[in-house]
Parts: structure tokens; C-alpha cells; sequence
């Protein structure tokens, strides 16, 4: 530690800080432009110039190093004469045009020009502009308000791991491009306009839609994957707007997918606003009432065991339990979470999760990823590993690959093979990536659903938590054993232990004739064909996709953004969101049209409000009751997930072929189907 | 005034032969291994002893540069990176070193490289230097393939390399970090120091960034003694140094002479006298174009040395005078350096990128005269919102120039502008023509 005084403040900073850490620690706002906390040092916007006692001239304080008694004048008549040059340099060229501007009103040059801007201009020359450039269906650009402080280039680079940003000529020319005009083939590519100081980068789809201060902002949680990034919905009247990023350290940092932060359109598009019953082959819009009795008349006298429920992937648990109760009651074994076919081994909560978290993915050494694509599966989390393989500096970080290989995964990956005979090798040690693994001292392996929804899914299990055992990465105060879940839903599914019970059975079986009555709660992701023409379906959701089409009776449920839910991420963190707007029209939270549903069967469920159903949570899984955090567990004595079966050579399949249409709201989301077309399949234009 | 005795560089002209039976006739290559004999800090010594200041134009002391190089290495390797970007107008001192004495550059860089514990010396050339670069190529063939460098060099024991890398043309590839950047294949753009190079240079291990010239004279330093060296000159700006006469002089030429001469008489002596006399002189630029000028009154007793021209304001900068005669419209010539620092500012930072096309505009203006006479002061205060803010000096080098015409020439900027007034009507410059009418507010 080092003692550094600013502005009189005497503050103990860490060695290697920063001057501008120094004053933040005491307290002293910097202005700044280029500095950015997760981004490399750049220096170059000079505007968080402070004063340094005996230093000739003013510093920037963003890379000046603090030395033991070093005095720093954050407040001098120096440091305000240096900004506001800096600040009068950068208006210079700037167009000026904030009423025309999308990041007006969460603008940073707005924001400090009002401390340290002229009331006029003394510039009397032609003004700099600059031509658009294309860098896609997401990110919009206005290059003439660009100040040039290339975060968004660094941040491409560094953080996405995508290098095509750059600037081009120098002096008073220099301009940000891509060169190429070509869409940014990041999943990532929203933050560059949360990053983006000025209105050079704004949302695409957004634009021109709304005022910052217009919005009522609501805390919530991205379900489009598994790694529960924290959002914030951005609401005006009864639309959500946007969505971006809150800053959670232990999940998302700041960072946010674009499915998650640009498929909020789809939340207006293929509503289901009213119940409909189908009579005679055809949908009819009934009252809710009707629906009730139309389903309660259909299962009259249905045996409990020819009864069935899936839940969908972006379920919350409140529903999730209220389903699998409504479920018992009728007398039902047959419920299932996982519409994918996916095999778990629930006997304890760390054969499903993601142990060794998502912050913890910076103490690894090793990694080995069986079966998964994390930059599909989960951009966020692959940001991470990122950022682990750039921190560990060459080699420091070696990642084997197991799975057909995909784009580039922005990191160094060696592949080491396409099937699960590959872990044999690195098992019995003739692979030389088994060498790796066990020189690591914190060796991590992620298990993706690649492999999780093959038959021989359990033997893969099992036989990774025997190769983590071996290598070392199952270890007291080290869990680097890691399931990877692309379902918001699936993870509290399994901790609500919604699989099929005794006798019970699983998702494929309901649909091919083992129920008379399926219930499907947000249920999307197969073919609807699969399901016999004899069985009775209940589709309850929110998007009118293709389930929906084949139901008999549609119960308009609500989205995530419609209702306060608990979520459950791939490490298994409990988070909480909040309802942003009502749900449209007749449509209602699911867990209480569940609820009202079991009292027209003369079951009622034993909750009437949120909280007793949240009460009920905790009772059937303690988990529940921590929100946010994560207790660490200790897996060094667990025996593994059980085995069976032989292991298929099969290569492993990705498990999307289209990051863009994952879910019902994507799917119903016009800026999701442009990137769909744009990035997944393009269509080659002759040449003119 | 320099005798002869004392010259460093005794084939400037390139009379003689400049390859190495030439070179060794002159004493290059005498005596090399012992010179490294004597070791890192006999060597470091004897440089900090001779006074010798970095001839790139900074003046920091290059003895005490090479001793911030880490004593022992931690497993990094240490470079030395010579700067042959000899890029800034008016200047040519270094080219006639890389053509005409290549064999005391390369000479000098294994001791200098050998003194901070490198293997291996870069060194960057200016684009447009073809031939320099190619003599230089010629003559490292020819050490390597008299066994001066390369394994074992010169017989010393110490495994030495030396490199050309050619530049591209970017003026602030001269600024040490941004030529380090360079080097590395990057865009030339200065780096936030510290660290400074001596920590992390290039690749990211311990350099040092040296002038051709400055590396070039320790060879004849260490083999005459730093004592001789520093009874050159004036305390404080010891030796002789490699200097140029450019514009309205009867003898343009480059030359060495020791410092701390008076300015009339090197002008006299080495340019043959002011063109038509010298008072018919108006204004010098003593060193290359980023710094202030210096008007006749001040040229007629100033000494040409590093602190002498500070105390006036001005500065050593490479030692390559522009010289004015009257006829010299003084402050078109500035607004044309103003219009090569908008060109080569590399557009990182703030206050250059903005700055230099501000002041480039307005010199543009001031030339005509079409300005008000409140902008000179405008001008003034954007070259101080300039200078010092920016990550390298080219910043400060944009500013200084204009700094010195308003200094020293306002007068004659101020009647430009009262003489466009009457030559185009008086008022404000507007930016609604004259005679359209403009709606009340």
C-alpha cells in the first residue's frame, strides 16, 4: 500500500494504482473519457488531467502510477484550465447536434461539458465530418460525433475478442472503422454502445425512440441463456424499450449479449393476449372461464398417470413449482424440464451446475470444454474465460476443445477431438493435453449440452467427474467441475426436481402417446409433430409460436419482463427480477393462472400470493432463500454423477445452429430475425 | 570555433572512402575490444562524465540515459534502438552521418549496446533515406563480415546485432515510443510514459532510444577520454555537434562546430553571411522548425548552445538553422509548419488532433490578414491549451513556433489584418455575407 494525499485527503491506495484510483479512493470525481475500468489504458483523451506536486505539467492521472507521498491537486486553477481546454478541443469538431442525438441525456460530453464547456464557441472554422460507417444491424453510427477515444476499438479487441475495430489515418483525419463495412461478428457488440461515451455508437433498432428520461427502469434478468446476466428494462408506458446491463461483478460484469439486450422487441410481437379453446379444429378466443372449464371437462376422468407437463426454457421457478404441484395434485408423475432430452444426475447440485462460478474462472489454469460452444451458449460467460486467457499471458491458460469446432472462440483453443473418445485418451494419459490438465493446480472442465443431450449422456458425465477427479480440478476449496445450461429455466427445474417421478415419464415419452393431456408451460423447442394427434395439448405461454399452433387450448401466460420471477443461472445463483410492465391484454403470471386453474379441478395449490409461493420454494429447496449469493460447496468427497451405458464415438453437435432463434421471444423479434439473416444465413448478391 | 584536431566526424563531406578500409584509416574499429574491456560502468561513467547531450534534440544527458537500463537482466532482453527518423524540416545532420560515417554509428552502437547490456540494436530510418539505408546495409555486411559484429564482435566477447528497419514516412515515428510502436509493426502513436522505455521499450523489455548523432560520437568519446570531450563547448554543453544552415545564407551546409558559438558568427562563418547582408536578416529558427523563432536583435548576440537559446526562450532543438532574410513573409512560414504539424500529428490525443487544424486554420487566415485582431490573442491561448496536455511533444512542438511569431512578430501580424480591413471593408468577419438581410432576434 501506498500513501498518496489528494487534495489534502491522505488515502492508502494498492501499489501500481493509478493516480485516478488514488482520487476516486478519496473521493474526488475525475472527468474522463477514454478511461474505462475493464478496458487497457489509453491516455489519450486527456481530460482527466490532474495536478502532480513537482511534476513539470499536468498529468493524466488514468496511467499515472501513484509513488509513495505523492500530492495530487485534483481541484486547481491548473487542472480546471486544462480540462476546459480539453473539453473546448473536443467540442471543436463535435457536431453539436444533441437534439437529433440518441444519447442525449446519458451522454458523457454532455454531462461534463455542463462542468467544464464554454457558453460559446470561439471556433470559427469549417467543422470535421465524418462518413457512417456500417457496422451492422445493431450498432448504429454517427462517426462525426466521434471523439476519438477508441474504447469501442479496445474494447472489440480485448473484451469481445473480435479485432475489427481500428482507426485509420492520423491527426485531425483519424477515424474509427471496421474498413471493411461489415457486420461486427460479435455476440457482444451492444456494449459498444453502452462503452461509447458520445453518440458515435447508438442502438440500431432503438433509434430515434426515446428520451432517458422518459423511462422507468426496472431490474431484471436476461433469460434469453443461462448465465443470468443483470439487466435493467427500460420502460416507457406500456413497451419495454431496451434493455442494458447493471453491473454484477460475480455474473455479467458490465457486459450484456445482444439476445439478450436486442431481442426486447420480440416482447410486443405474436402476443398471446387471450385465452383460446379449439372447437371443431379451429382456435376460438374464449374467456378465461371457458378455457378453465374447457380443459377441467377434458380431464375429467383422465387417469393422473396419462397426464403430463414439459415446463419451457424461460420459466421462472415460481411457475415451475406452481406446475409441478398442480401436477401432484391431479395425481401425475409425468413432469419434465427438459424439452432438450438432456440427462442430469441430481443427486447433488453440483453434478448440474457450474461450480467453479463464473468469477472464479479467473483463478483457473486449465480448461477443457467438452461438448459446448460458450460463445453461443453463453457470450457473456465466454467473455470470461477471455478475459482469464489474456490475464494468464502466453500459455498461462491452456484450453482444450473437445466438439465439432465453430467460428473462432476468441481464444487460443486447441481442438483435441469431435467425440467422447477423446476423453478416454485423456484419461488413460496417452492424449498430451492430459499432461496439461493435471501440471494445472486448478484445472476447470466444462461439460455442454452437446454432450448432455446425447443417449450416452450419463457416461459422458460421469466419466468427465472421473477425468476432474484425475486431474485435479475436483479438489478441497476448488470445484472446477462445470455444467454449462443454455435454459434460463433448467437449473431451478432441477433444483424443483421437475423430472419425471416414480413411474414417471420423461419429455419425449409424454409426447409420443404416453400422456392423453400435455401441458405445456412456455414448451417451444421441438417439433411440434412429434407430439400424437390423440393427445390433448395445453400450450401456456406467451409467444404464439409453434406449440402454440398446436395446442387445443392457449393460456396467454406472461414474459419475463411481465412478472417478478426467480431465476436460478448455470452456477446455481438465485436472482430475483421485477415486473417491468403488465402483461397484455387477458394474459396473466403463470404461476397464478396455474394457481387459479387448480381450483377449478378442486385442487387448490396452497398460495395465494407471490410471497407464500416464494415461502413454498425455500421449503422444498433451501436454496431458494439466499438470493444473489452463492455459498461455496465442498465437492472433494462427492463420489461423481452415477454412470451407465456405453459411450457412442459420435462427434458432438453444436446445440443451435442460429444464436438468433433460440427462444419464442427472439424468434418473434424482428431485430433477431435481421441478425438471423444478416450473421447466420447470409444470401449472396451478385455482383453488380 | 572548432579546430580540426577536435572534429568527431572527419568524413561529413564524404570525400574520403566511407566504407571500412576508409573508416579504419580515420580510427573507427581501433581498439573496440578494449574499449569494452573496460566494462559496463567504466563506459557509463566516462559518458556521464563527458557531458554529453542527447543531439536529438531534448538534451537529456546520454550517459545518464544509458545507466537507467537495468544493471542485470531479469531474463528480458535489452535493446538499443537508434532513431534515424530523421524527420523534422530543415534538419539532415544524421543522413550525413548514416551516408558518409556509417561505420562509427555501427561502431558506437555495440559499445552503447554492450554498455546497457544488449544483444541486439535496431536501428529506424527515415523512409526516404534509400541510399543512407543502403550504405549503412553495405557497411553492417561489411563489420559482420570482418568479424566486428556479430558473435563474439570485434574480438570482445560480446555477441552483437545490428538491424535496419526503414520507416514509412510518419514524422511522429521520430517521438521515441511512437518509433518503439513502430518498430513493433503497430501504428506510429506515442505511448503514455512512464514506463518509460527503460522499463518497457520495445516488446515490452528494457531500451534505450538514441539519435543517430548521439550514439554516433561515443565511440571517438570513449577512445579520446570524456575530458576532451567535455573542454568543448560551454559547462553544461560540453562537445561539438553536427549542425545546419538552411534558407536565405549565401552557403548552405552542414557542419560541425563545438557548442556555445555565438549564432552571427556560425552564420557568418559556415553560411557564408545572410543573403544581401546581415541586416537585410529577419528571423532564425535555430533548431529544425519546433522552436520559437529567434528575430535579428536576438540573433546578433545569442550563443548556440542548449541553456543559451533557452534563456532566450528558443531552444537547441537539432541544431539546424533556418535562416529569414527580409524578404521572407514570416508568418506564411509559420502557418506552413503549423500545416505540417496538422499533417503529422497522429490523431491520438486530444489537444494535438483538435489543436492543430484549429491553429493551422487561423495561421491560414492570419497570413491574409483576414482575422480580427483579438484572435492573435485567441491563438495565443489555444497554442497554451495545446502545449504541455499532450502525450508526446508534438504537441508542444506545434504551439512553440506560433508562440514565437506572436512574441516577436505581432506587430506585423496586426497590420496584415488592418490591411485586409482596408483593403476589404471593415466589420467583423461574418459568416452571413455582407447585404443579406439577417432576421431580428
Amino acid at each position: 500500500m501506498v500513501k498518496v494525499t489528494v487534495d489534502g485527503i491522505v488515502v492508502d491506495v494498492p501499489n501500481g494504482s493509478s493516480a485516478l484510483q488514488a482520487c476516486e479512493a478519496a473521493g474526488k470525481e475525475i472527468p474522463r473519457f477514454c478511461f474505462h475500468e475493464r478496458l487497457s489504458v489509453a491516455g489519450n483523451c486527456r481530460m482527466c488531467l490532474v495536478q502532480v506536486v513537482r511534476a513539470p505539467k499536468p498529468v493524466a492521472s488514468c496511467g499515472f502510477p501513484v509513488a509513495e507521498g505523492m500530492e495530487i491537486l485534483t481541484d486547481t486553477e491548473i487542472v480546471r484550465k486544462a480540462r476546459r481546454a480539453v473539453m473546448e478541443f473536443l467540442l471543436i469538431n463535435h457536431p453539436l447536434d444533441c437534439p437529433i442525438c440518441d444519447q442525449g441525456g446519458e451522454c458523457d460530453l454532455q454531462d461534463q461539458a455542463f462542468g467544464y464547456g464554454a457558453d460559446h464557441s470561439r471556433y470559427q472554422e469549417a467543422k470535421r465530418a465524418v462518413k457512417d460507417k456500417y457496422l451492422g444491424p445493431l450498432v448504429k453510427t454517427v462517426m462525426t460525433r466521434c471523439i476519438q477515444c477508441t474504447r469501442c476499438i479496445r474494447f472489440a479487441t480485448e473484451i469481445a475478442g473480435v479485432p475489427e475495430l481500428g482507426a485509420v489515418s492520423r491527426g485531425e483525419t483519424m477515424e474509427v472503422t471496421n474498413y471493411v463495412e461489415k457486420a461486427l461478428t460479435s455476440e457482444l457488440s451492444g456494449n459498444l454502445i453502452d462503452i461509447c461515451p458520445v453518440g458515435a455508437l447508438t442502438s440500431k433498432p432503438y433509434a430515434f425512440t426515446a428520451r432517458p428520461w422518459e423511462l422507468k427502469r426496472t431490474d431484471s434478468i436476461d433469460v434469453s441463456d443461462a448465465v443470468g446476466a443483470n439487466i435493467s428494462l427500460h420502460v416507457r408506458g406500456s413497451a419495454v424499450l431496451r434493455a442494458v446491463p447493471r453491473v454484477n461483478d460475480a455474473v455479467n460484469e458490465e457486459w450484456l449479449a445482444d439476445k439478450g439486450r436486442f431481442s426486447v422487441d420480440g416482447l410486443k410481437h405474436r402476443r398471446l393476449d387471450r385465452p383460446w379453446v379449439r372447437v371443431h379444429g379451429k382456435l376460438q378466443a374464449v374467456s378465461w372461464q371457458d378455457a378453465f372449464v374447457a380443459i377441467g371437462r377434458r380431464l375429467d376422468g383422465v387417469p393422473g398417470d396419462r397426464i403430463g407437463a414439459i415446463a419451457g426454457d424461460l420459466c421462472d421457478a415460481e411457475s415451475l413449482l406452481a406446475l409441478k404441484d398442480l401436477m401432484t395434485a391431479l395425481g401425475s408423475p409425468n413432469v419434465d424440464c427438459r424439452q432438450d432430452g438432456a440427462e442430469y444426475d441430481m443427486s447433488h447440485r453440483a453434478y448440474y451446475t457450474f461450480g467453479t462460478t463464473i468469477a472464479g474462472i479467473e483463478d483457473a489454469d486449465a480448461l477443457l470444454i467438452v461438448g459446448a460452444i460458450p460463445r453461443q451458449e453463453a457470450p457473456v460467460l465466454n467473455a470470461r474465460i477471455r478475459k482469464r486467457f489474456l490475464s494468464a499471458g502466453r500459455g498461462g491458460f491452456p484450453i482444450g476443445l473437445i466438439g465439432a469446432p465453430t467460428a473462432d472462440p476468441t481464444y487460443k483453443a486447441e481442438v483435441l477431438g469431435e467425440g467422447p473418445d477423446v476423453m478416454a485418451a485423456l484419461r488413460d494419459g496417452t492424449h498430451p493435453f492430459a499432461e496439461t490438465l493435471k501440471a494445472a493446480k486448478k484445472p476447470m472442465i466444462i461439460v455442454g449440452h452437446g454432450a448432455l443431450t446425447r443417449p450416452d449422456a450419463r457416461a459422458i458425465l460421469a466419466s468427465t467427474w472421473a477425468l476432474a477427479v484425475e486431474a485435479g480440478a475436483i479438489a478441497a476449496g476448488w470445484n472446477g467441475f462445470n455444467i454449462l445450461h443454455r435454459a434460463a429455466s433448467r437449473v431451478a427445474g432441477l433444483d424443483l426436481g421437475l423430472v419425471p417421478g416414480k413411474g414417471g415419464r420423461s419429455a419425449a415419452g409424454m409426447m409420443s402417446g404416453g400422456v392423453d393431456v400435455l401441458w405445456l408451460l412456455g414448451a417451444d423447442e421441438f417439433h411440434t409433430a412429434q407430439i400424437g394427434p390423440q393427445t390433448f395439448v395445453i400450450y401456456q405461454g406467451h409467444h404464439g409460436d409453434a406449440a402454440a399452433a398446436r395446442a387445443d387450448v392457449i393460456l396467454p401466460g406472461a414474459t419475463y419482463a411481465e412478472k417478478s420471477g426467480t431465476y436460478v443461472n448455470t452456477e446455481g445463483r438465485v436472482q430475483r427480477s421485477f415486473r417491468a410492465v403488465m402483461p397484455p391484454g387477458d394474459a396473466r403470471e403463470d404461476w397464478r393462472i396455474l394457481r387459479a386453474f387448480s381450483e377449478v379441478v378442486g385442487h387448490t395449490l396452497p398460495y395465494d400470493t407471490v410471497e407464500v409461493l416464494r415461502e413454498r420454494l425455500a421449503t422444498v429447496n433451501p436454496v431458494f432463500r439466499v438470493i444473489g449469493g452463492l455459498d461455496a460447496v465442498d465437492v472433494s468427497a462427492l463420489p461423481g454423477p452415477a454412470g451407465g451405458g456405453a459411450v457412442s464415438p459420435a462427434p458432438f453437435r453444436p446445440v443451435f445452429d442460429d444464436y438468433y432463434q433460440t427462444d419464442p421471444i427472439c424468434r418473434a423479434s424482428p431485430t433477431m430475425g435481421e441478425c438471423s439473416r444478416i450473421y447466420v444465413h447470409p444470401r449472396t448478391v451478385a455482383a453488380e | 570555433m572548432l579546430q580540426d584536431k577536435d572534429r568527431i566526424f572527419t568524413n561529413l563531406y564524404g570525400q574520403n572512402d566511407w566504407r571500412l578500409a576508409g573508416a579504419r584509416q580515420r580510427g573507427d574499429w581501433d581498439g573496440t575490444a578494449e574499449i569494452l574491456a573496460r566494462g559496463r560502468d567504466a563506459i557509463i561513467n566516462e559518458m556521464k562524465g563527458s557531458g554529453l547531450r542527447g543531439r536529438g534534440g531534448a538534451g537529456f544527458p546520454t550517459g545518464v540515459k544509458w545507466s537507467f537500463m537495468p544493471k542485470n537482466s531479469d531474463g528480458r532482453p535489452h535493446y538499443l534502438v537508434i532513431n534515424g527518423d530523421e524527420s523534422e524540416p530543415g534538419t539532415c545532420k544524421d543522413r550525413e552521418i548514416l551516408r558518409h560515417e556509417p561505420h562509427k554509428l555501427i561502431e558506437s552502437a555495440l559499445i552503447a549496446s554492450f554498455a546497457m547490456g544488449a544483444h541486439a540494436a535496431y536501428i529506424y530510418i527515415r523512409g526516404e533515406f534509400f541510399n543512407e539505408a543502403r550504405h549503412l546495409q553495405i557497411a553492417i555486411d561489411e563489420a559482420y563480415a570482418a568479424g566486428l559484429i556479430g558473435r563474439n564482435a570485434a574480438g570482445s566477447g560480446w555477441d552483437f546485432d545490428f538491424y535496419i528497419h526503414r520507416g514509412a514516412g510518419a514524422y511522429i515515428c521520430g517521438e521515441e515510443t511512437a518509433l518503439l510502436e513502430s518498430l513493433e509493426g503497430k501504428k506510429g502513436q506515442p505511448r503514455m510514459k512512464p514506463p518509460f522505455p527503460a522499463a518497457m521499450g520495445l516488446y515490452g523489455c528494457p531500451t534505450t532510444v538514441n539519435n543517430v548523432e548521439s550514439i554516433a560520437v561515443s565511440s571517438t568519446i570513449l577512445r579520446r577520454g570524456g575530458a576532451w570531450f567535455s573542454a568543448l563547448g560551454r559547462p553544461n554543453n560540453a562537445g561539438t555537434k553536427l549542425m545546419a544552415i538552411s534558407g536565405h545564407v549565401n552557403t548552405p551546409c552542414v557542419f560541425e562546430e563545438e557548442l556555445g558559438v555565438p549564432l552571427k558568427e556560425i552564420i557568418e562563418k559556415h553560411g557564408g553571411g545572410v543573403r544581401g547582408g546581415w541586416d537585410n536578416l529577419l528571423a532564425v529558427i535555430p533548431g529544425g522548425c519546433s522552436v520559437p523563432l529567434l528575430p535579428a536583435s536576438i540573433c546578433e548576440t545569442v550563443l548556440m548552445d542548449y541553456d543559451s537559446l533557452r534563456a532566450e526562450r528558443s531552444g537547441l532543438g537539432t541544431a539546424c538553422m533556418i535562416v529569414m532574410d527580409k524578404s521572407t513573409d514570416i508568418i506564411k512560414a509559420i502557418a506552413r509548419f503549423s500545416q505540417f504539424f496538422k499533417h503529422e500529428s497522429c490523431g491520438q490525443c486530444t489537444p494535438c488532433r483538435e489543436g492543430t487544424g484549429w491553429m493551422m486554420r487561423v495561421m491560414n487566415r492570419m497570413v491574409e490578414g483576414r482575422a480580427e485582431i483579438e484572435e492573435i490573442d485567441m491563438l495565443e491561448q489555444v497554442t497554451r491549451q495545446v502545449e504541455g496536455h499532450t502525450i508526446c511533444a508534438l504537441g508542444d512542438a506545434a504551439a512553440w513556433p506560433i508562440q514565437g511569431l506572436i512574441r516577436h512578430f505581432r506587430p506585423v501580424m496586426e497590420e496584415r489584418i488592418t490591411a485586409y480591413k482596408a483593403a476589404h471593408g471593415g466589420g467583423r468577419i461574418t459568416q452571413v455575407p455582407l447585404g443579406i438581410p439577417v432576421a431580428a432576434e
